[in-house]
């Protein structure tokens, strides 16, 4: 009887707000690593410090965090490391702060993904959002701003969102801390696998892409067994993508863990 | 084995080198239509828009103004001026009392006590009149300025103001052989050139990125806008009629802001017409919708984030120089000390330039940071005047009650008006701070590049404060 009493106060939202302890900059032994992507000034930076109780600089323009920031959180005791990566538009070209981000969802592999989007410019941030699902099989859709779409009277049904996507989507406005809890909710089910994303893989046209995808995700696989974005490595294979091309050169696409990540991402910034 | 992955792995590369053809050149272009394809029908399904038109109005109508080829230089003037004008006017009072608190009141009270346990006498000189007092005068001559002026940079930034002027710079910039985005950087660097420098990793073209390093320090930043604004409210507030001096002297340290944004401008063009040739290169900027700040947020995250870093910083800076100061003008060879010596022996050198030896023995000590120029001449001037009625002996950093008692020691010091416009030239136009110099070798890793961003604008700050000296006295 007490023991579903309890159950019952975990599974209620009011009882998780009381149970975020923010970690600021102390993040040993997490548990799991938690990226935040999305275009520049969708306030990434906010919700990073909505999250960790840091005070990292916001401001209203574009490309304010050029290198990564971190912090951590405590969730359901479970220890989660925070990364905030620069805003890019896309993860397709090379730019440094571009690479950054990129390389961070590719080799890092976090355990979560989250995008966070401009709810007023939906359209245009989707792109980078397909761009990232084709990478990570764990997203969260954090559509950040809400109120200003609200002013703007846009309207976004964020059920059919999650449904076409395939992960969930949280409405926020993080400049008002609104949202979060619900956005911490869905990044502890994604992360402990308690909701499975199943995320939608953009559809080319063009048959001669497609048999060369496949083509070329047969011998991936192959070699690299336990890659979770080999269709993404296949597409930047045939743009000829360097750093993908000397990764499978040296075979380190294969072997890539977080946890031995980190050190080498961090010379890197 | 390990060879057999290794002849695995080579050939997935040559058969992607091989399907590469086979899918032809405008590949990127379908992969990027079909993406954009996609979002557009994913938008579509879940989106949905009433009566478009309504809220856009008040963005698009103030970015007319704002960002208008007629209104949006004197705009970006008028904002500058008023920030800065209210910044004069309001840290004047809280300036003095902190002055009358640190200095006047607790400066005596730790002597005292030092008497009383019977301290040496240079201990209590060394840290007491040295590095006591230097950090004393950091925070009474900085925290009010930084007080101000961080918050309302702060809100104009919170508010989107910051990439409307890069928008309105970006057409000057390219015509200069730089990166529109130079303009971004170059605000960034308003805050600290280290910020700035590494502000420029948005800068995809190491040719533009480069660029842009060398002239960040050409945006005035925290470490010297106190100098700027002290500087300008005695000597250029002080030559006009009382009721214009609040104007005047705002509009000077304006006039300052920008020469940095024309002398990066000139110096951008030179640099991309001979050592650092090319195009430059077009770039997209997302004008981001105004948003109203959150006022009590902005004025917590500014105090905490700069003024409280800055000020940090500077009270770390000047506890050493406290130090320094207080041996170079304690250690003496018959009876003339060291201070003496290098300002005796500087000072035709210092004249030529309309400055004076007190002025460039006060930068080589505030190399590490800029936040102590102005607390360092003022010791040093006193020192060398022997103004003992005013300090309490070598070395000391004395109490100044207002900005009229700053001015006094100035004009005992043989300063004039062209000392004080020089200085705030030099202040703007001389090598970038110790902290700039190490972040721009980590950014370029080139001992070259760091030596052409460190001394160019020393060689350019003599170069031109020469000129307007000599300019000045034919006149």
């Amino acid at each position: 009887m007490s023991n579903s009493l309890i159950h019952n106060c975990e599974t209620c939202p009011a009882h998780n707000v009381g149970n975020l302890t923010k970690l600021g900059i102390n993040m040993d032994n997490f548990d799991f690593v938690v990226a935040l992507a999305g275009n520049p000034n969708t306030g990434k930076s906010t919700v990073f410090n909505a999250l960790t109780g840091l005070k990292q600089h916001t401001g209203n323009w574009p490309g304010k965090t050029v290198t990564r920031a971190e912090g951590g959180f405590l969730y359901n005791n479970k220890k989660f490391k925070l990364v905030d990566l620069p805003g890019t538009y896309s993860l397709l070209s090379t730019s440094t702060d571009e690479e950054v981000a990129r390389n961070f969802v590719l080799f890092g592999q976090p355990d979560v993904t989250v995008i966070v989007v401009d709810s007023s410019r939906l359209e245009r941030n989707l792109n980078l959002v397909l761009q990232v699902l084709e990478i990570t099989n764990r997203a969260v859709l954090c559509l950040n701003l809400i109120d200003e779409a609200k002013r703007h009277s846009i309207i976004i049904d964020e059920r059919k969102l999650s449904k076409d996507l395939g992960i969930p989507v949280v409405p926020t406005s993080a400049r008002y801390d609104e949202g979060i809890n619900e956005l911490l909710k869905m990044i502890y089910e994604v992360a402990t696998g308690a909701f499975v994303c199943k995320p939608y893989k953009i559809k080319t046209e063009s048959k001669q892409v497609k048999n060369a995808v496949e083509k070329l995700n047969g011998k991936l696989l192959q070699a690299f067994p336990k890659l979770p974005n080999v269709n993404w490595v296949a597409l930047r294979l045939l743009e000829g993508d360097q750093e993908i091309i000397n990764a499978i050169r040296s075979g380190d696409l294969g072997s890539l863990e977080i946890k031995n990540f980190i050190p080498l991402l961090e010379e890197q910034t | 084995m390990e060879n057999i992955n290794n002849t695995y792995r080579e050939s997935i590369i040559s058969e992607a080198t091989t399907l590469r053809w086979e899918v032809g050149e405008n590949f990127h272009d379908s992969l990027m239509e079909s993406i954009y394809k996609n979002a557009s029908e994913i938008a579509a399904h879940s989106v949905t828009k009433k009566n478009k038109q309504q809220n856009h109005t008040f963005d698009q109508k103030l970015d007319k103004i704002i960002t208008s080829r007629m209104f949006g230089f004197p705009a970006m003037f008028i904002v500058l001026a008023v920030v800065f004008w209210v910044t004069i006017i309001g840290s004047n009072a809280p300036s003095a009392m902190l002055a009358s608190v640190l200095i006047d009141k607790i400066h005596p009270w730790l002597k005292e006590i030092a008497a009383a346990i019977s301290t040496p006498l240079w201990i209590s000189g060394l840290l007491i009149d040295g590095a006591y007092l230097g950090m004393a005068w950091v925070v009474s001559v900085m925290l009010p300025p930084m007080a101000i002026f961080f918050p309302l940079f702060t809100l104009l930034e919170d508010f989107g103001y910051l990439p409307r002027v890069s928008f309105n710079m970006d057409s000057l910039f390219r015509k200069a052989g730089a990166h529109g985005k130079q303009a971004l950087t170059m605000s960034m660097g308003f805050g600290c050139n280290v910020a700035g420098v590494i502000a420029t990793r948005v800068i995809d073209s190491p040719r533009e990125r480069l660029i842009a390093i060398i002239t960040n320090n050409f945006a005035l930043c925290n470490g010297r806008w106190p100098t700027q604004i002290l500087i300008a409210t005695i000597f250029i507030g002080g030559a006009v009629p009382g009721y214009l001096a609040g104007i005047a002297s705002a509009g000077a340290v304006v006039g300052v802001a920008l020469l940095g944004v024309v002398l990066s401008l000139v110096v951008s063009w030179g640099l991309s017409r001979t050592v650092l040739k090319g195009e430059a290169s077009t770039f997209s900027l997302e004008l981001p919708p105004y948003r109203p700040p959150r006022i009590l947020r902005t004025l917590y995250t500014s105090l905490i984030d700069r003024t409280a870093i800055v000020l940090w910083r500077a009270v770390i800076f000047a506890v050493p120089a406290g130090l320094v100061i207080w041996l170079v003008s304690n250690i003496t060879i018959e009876g003339i000390s060291l201070a003496e010596y290098f300002i005796n022996w500087s000072n035709p050198f210092g004249l030529l330039f309309g400055l004076n030896g007190v002025i460039l023995l006060a930068y080589i000590i505030a190399i590490p940071a800029n936040e102590i120029v102005i607390p360092t001449i003022l010791m040093l001037t006193v020192l060398t005047l022997g103004m003992n009625s005013v300090g309490a002996g070598d070395g000391v950093m004395f109490e100044l009650e207002s900005v009229n008692a700053t001015a006094d020691i100035f004009k005992a010091g043989g300063w004039t008006l062209l000392t004080g416009i020089n200085l705030m030239l030099f202040s703007l136009i001389h090598n970038p701070c110790s902290t700039t110099i190490y972040t721009i070798y980590k950014e370029t890793r080139s001992l070259k590049w760091t030596t052409v961003s460190a001394l160019l604008p020393v060689v350019m700050g003599f170069i031109i404060t020469f000129f307007v000296a000599q300019i000045w006295r034919l006149i």
